[in-house]
């Protein structure tokens, strides 16, 4: 199939392309893990963005942000699958669920369970926008660049799924301003929301 | 010291930038976010993935001498 032969050090050049890419690879997995919500799928949809992406790096500019690059064909590839084949039903327990043996010590299991789920109930559009910025360390001009929107529409975007999980989890937005604090917030959520 | 003092600058910034979208690292939200996203990226990079950008650089490289070669002849 693919010719591994001859294949060292005969340019003499590290290959730049496939350093980057290696280290992306870790993020650029959560976030398929993320859309696809299962492990195998996921798995499947970087390969794919692998083989596109190295087909396609003459069109890569050295030096300018390889991660969103990978990120916005990752994401063009999920979703013209995505068309092809229909909306299949997501797994029932939503996104981040196979395999995901390692819990953070701060939250009980249960507690993440439940926020795993809330992220599922959320419009496609809103979760990858709260992903891309809360998780992946986009900025909003760099995610909405992936996702092909205006800047004002990912802040929107980000701003609704945050209003909306808070509001699933009957949590505060901040963690630590004291029992006072969120219990304040937690009274006036009907109104404020 | 010093690097002590920029890290702590580097988190206030970043502080300031997601101040605004309640995301930051005082936020339930954005610690959970970051905690499931987290633990997908420390799982690592599957094996076969690993294989297959190993497979396209090889193959690059073979093409690259060819046409050394076909040039130099």
């Amino acid at each position: 199939m693919l010719a591994v032969t001859g294949s060292d050090g005969v340019t003499g050049e590290p290959t730049t392309f496939k350093r980057e890419m290696l280290a992306t690879l870790p993020s650029l997995r959560a976030f398929a893990v993320s859309l696809t919500g299962k492990h195998d799928k996921a798995d499947d949809l970087v390969q794919d963005t692998v083989m596109k992406a190295w087909a396609k790096q003459s069109s890569f500019e050295m030096g300018t942000n390889i991660k969103a690059w990978l990120f916005t064909i990752l994401r063009n590839e999920f979703y013209s699958q995505m068309r092809k084949r229909g909306r299949e039903v997501q797994d029932s327990d939503g996104i981040f669920t196979e395999r995901l043996s390692v819990h953070p010590a701060q939250y009980g299991s249960m507690d993440m369970q439940d926020f795993k789920k809330a992220l599922a109930q959320l419009p496609d559009d809103q979760r990858e926008a709260v992903i891309l910025i809360g998780a992946s360390g986009f900025s909003y001009e760099e995610a909405a660049e992936i996702c092909d929107c205006a800047v004002g529409t990912m802040k929107s975007r980000v701003s609704r799924a945050r209003t909306r999980l808070q509001d699933i989890l009957k949590i505060s937005g901040e963690a630590d301003y004291g029992p006072d604090a969120v219990s304040a917030q937690v009274t006036t959520t009907n109104h404020s929301f | 010291m010093m690097k002590e003092k920029l890290v702590t600058q580097q988190r206030m910034r970043t502080q300031a930038v997601r101040a605004d979208d309640g995301l930051g690292p005082n936020t339930d939200i954005g610690a959970r976010l970051r905690a499931l996203y987290g633990a997908v990226q420390d799982e690592g990079v599957p094996e076969q993935l690993l294989d297959l950008l190993e497979k396209l650089d090889s193959a690059e490289q073979a093409q690259k001498v060819k046409n050394a070669g076909r040039d130099g002849e």
